[in-house]
């Protein structure tokens, strides 16, 4: 059913590509091992981006990281969207490609966010059902990643580690774990990020995210973390990181660092950092 | 059913938090649902500034944040390519009562979406060779241009107004400007089109022979001067004749 030749992503650190470092990755050979994309910025006719991609494609591993497709979304998949990504997978035969457990539109209108889903028995049916789409249509096996979540759902049926877990077992599909969306989730929603850490499947686990946030407060003065990909990783998520990673041995690691985007030195570092956390399970 | 009014109390900061949606202790969401329209209007307004940076520039970055949220609501991306967001911003200028005073703007705005969409048009080169024709044969044959070219014409003076802003060019004179936009290798060009050639372009991409594009273009037409222009920026992909 899926590409057979499909190795996955080197259980090393990867990071976001950004156009502007370029230059320093292929300068500094040996910093990263892969790179990850959004797929949406990869869907123009030519030009710089694709060119950029194409001489990376040599030299790097690359992860495919949708973040329109609107999985959780009850409308059906938009047909053409998917086509694109189609064309794109085809073209870059990324090791991995993975979305988000999240819907960004509705009808026509498409709100370029990751929007929250209640874990419903119904809400496990409708994504699992795109989830099979995304693979029938790809003709390769997705991640699906866990959210940053600032509010619950009253009418909530399950915890998101079982939804989550529900969703794998029922597709088939991998999990795309981001320690900083438990850290931020667990801080707003009060839980224990051990505990979700403990508790999640990490056989089905592709890949891992490590990111930013930064900090603000709801009506009552509680926290509220706020998912920005837009600082460095605090060191409460190195240490949830750390011992995931003891427990589950080396998996594929991104530094997710999208908005502010430091210069290529110090998202070096926050590689190398991921690197020495995972050299010693290797 | 519960996406739709999402969606509504996103976009309209004057309708209430959707029910059902609370906090830890079960309190209602408050402004834990603001965190959504923040990114919302947040993320399509950075999409805007990427893509209408002299317009921002004319504008002062906190007029056209505001302009931005005016807009997005509006126009919300109908895509999910946020490359192309705000192709209606062109038409939503034109009908926007507080800058009828500035009336360029909405043709500042067509000539950045035009740059945009060079950036991301399909590549093309050509060599010489390709368009090595026969004098006499030439004014019969067609000329198929490149895929990222581009034409917006102006009553104003679009490209000088552009020029000042995004490269220090000079400040603009009262005209009118067609501007051409190129692209050799990857980053889209602005060229000023010379008298008729806006026409030219037109009759070219209608896919008329060069001869019927210069009766277009008209008497003050300088081919020489267009064809260069075109060549030297790898503006044509290829040269067809009839059989």
């Amino acid at each position: 059913m899926f590409d057979a030749s499909e190795t996955g992503l080197p259980a090393r650190p990867g990071v976001g590509y950004k156009a502007q470092h370029f230059k320093d990755i292929l300068d500094t050979p040996g910093t990263v091992a892969w790179l990850e994309i959004h797929a949406e910025n990869y869907m123009g006719d030519g030009g710089r981006p694709l060119a950029q991609l194409r001489h990376l494609a040599e030299r790097f591993a690359f992860s495919v990281h949708g973040v329109g497709l609107s999985i959780g979304g009850e409308g059906p998949l938009d047909s053409a969207h998917l086509a694109r990504l189609k064309h794109l997978c085809d073209w870059l035969n990324p090791a991995s490609f993975s979305e988000h457990l999240a819907w960004s539109s509705h009808d026509e209108t498409f709100l370029n966010d990751l929007l929250p889903l209640p874990y419903t028995q119904a809400t496990v049916t409708r994504v699992a059902d795109h989830v099979d789409r995304v693979q029938e249509v790809l003709g390769r096996r997705m991640l699906l990643e866990n959210p940053s979540s600032y509010l619950a759902f009253a009418g909530a049926e399950m915890g998101e580690v079982d939804f989550l877990r529900a969703v794998a077992l029922r597709t088939g599909c991998g999990l795309l774990l981001d320690v900083n969306n438990v850290f931020v989730s667990a801080t707003n929603l009060n839980f224990d990020a051990a505990d979700y850490l403990a508790d999640f499947p990490v056989e089905f686990v592709g890949e891992v995210h490590l990111g930013g946030h930064f900090a603000d407060a709801d009506d009552h003065g509680a926290p509220l973390l706020i998912d920005n990909h837009g600082a460095a990783v605090v060191d409460p998520v190195w240490q949830l990181y750390a011992g995931l990673i003891g427990r589950a041995g080396p998996l594929p690691t991104l530094i997710e660092w999208d908005n502010d985007v430091p210069d290529w030195p110090v998202l070096a570092a926050e590689a190398a950092r991921a690197a020495r956390i995972l050299e010693p399970v290797a | 059913m519960m996406q739709e009014g999402f969606v509504k109390a996103l976009l309209n900061s004057d309708l209430p938090v959707p029910e059902g949606l609370i906090d830890s202790m079960g309190r209602p969401a408050g402004r834990r649902f603001s965190v959504y329209r923040n990114n919302v209007a947040g993320s399509l307004t950075e999409a805007l500034r990427a893509s209408f940076p002299v317009l921002e520039k004319l504008l002062g970055a906190e007029y056209f944040a505001a302009l931005a949220g005016v807009f997005l609501r509006a126009h919300p991306p109908t895509s999910r390519m946020m490359m192309l967001y705000g192709t209606e911003m062109p038409a939503f200028l034109e009908g926007f009562v507080p800058l009828a005073h500035l009336p360029y703007l909405a043709d500042v705005a067509r000539l950045e979406q035009a740059r945009r969409e060079t950036y991301h048009a399909s590549d093309s080169t050509v060599d010489a060779a390709a368009l090595a024709i026969a004098p006499e044969r030439f004014l019969a044959a067609r000329l198929v241009l490149a895929p990222p070219v581009r034409v917006v014409r102006s009553r104003y003076p679009v490209v000088s107004i552009w020029r000042a802003n995004a490269e220090d060019g000079p400040a603009p004179m009262m005209q009118s400007e067609d501007a051409l936009v190129l692209r050799n290798g990857y980053d889209p060009s602005v060229h000023l089109l010379p008298q008729g050639g806006a026409a030219f372009v037109a009759a070219l991409q209608a896919g008329k022979t060069v001869e019927a594009g210069m009766d277009a273009a008209g008497d003050a037409f300088d081919l020489a001067a267009m064809l260069a222009l075109l060549i030297g920026n790898n503006g044509i992909a290829a040269l067809e004749e009839d059989l």
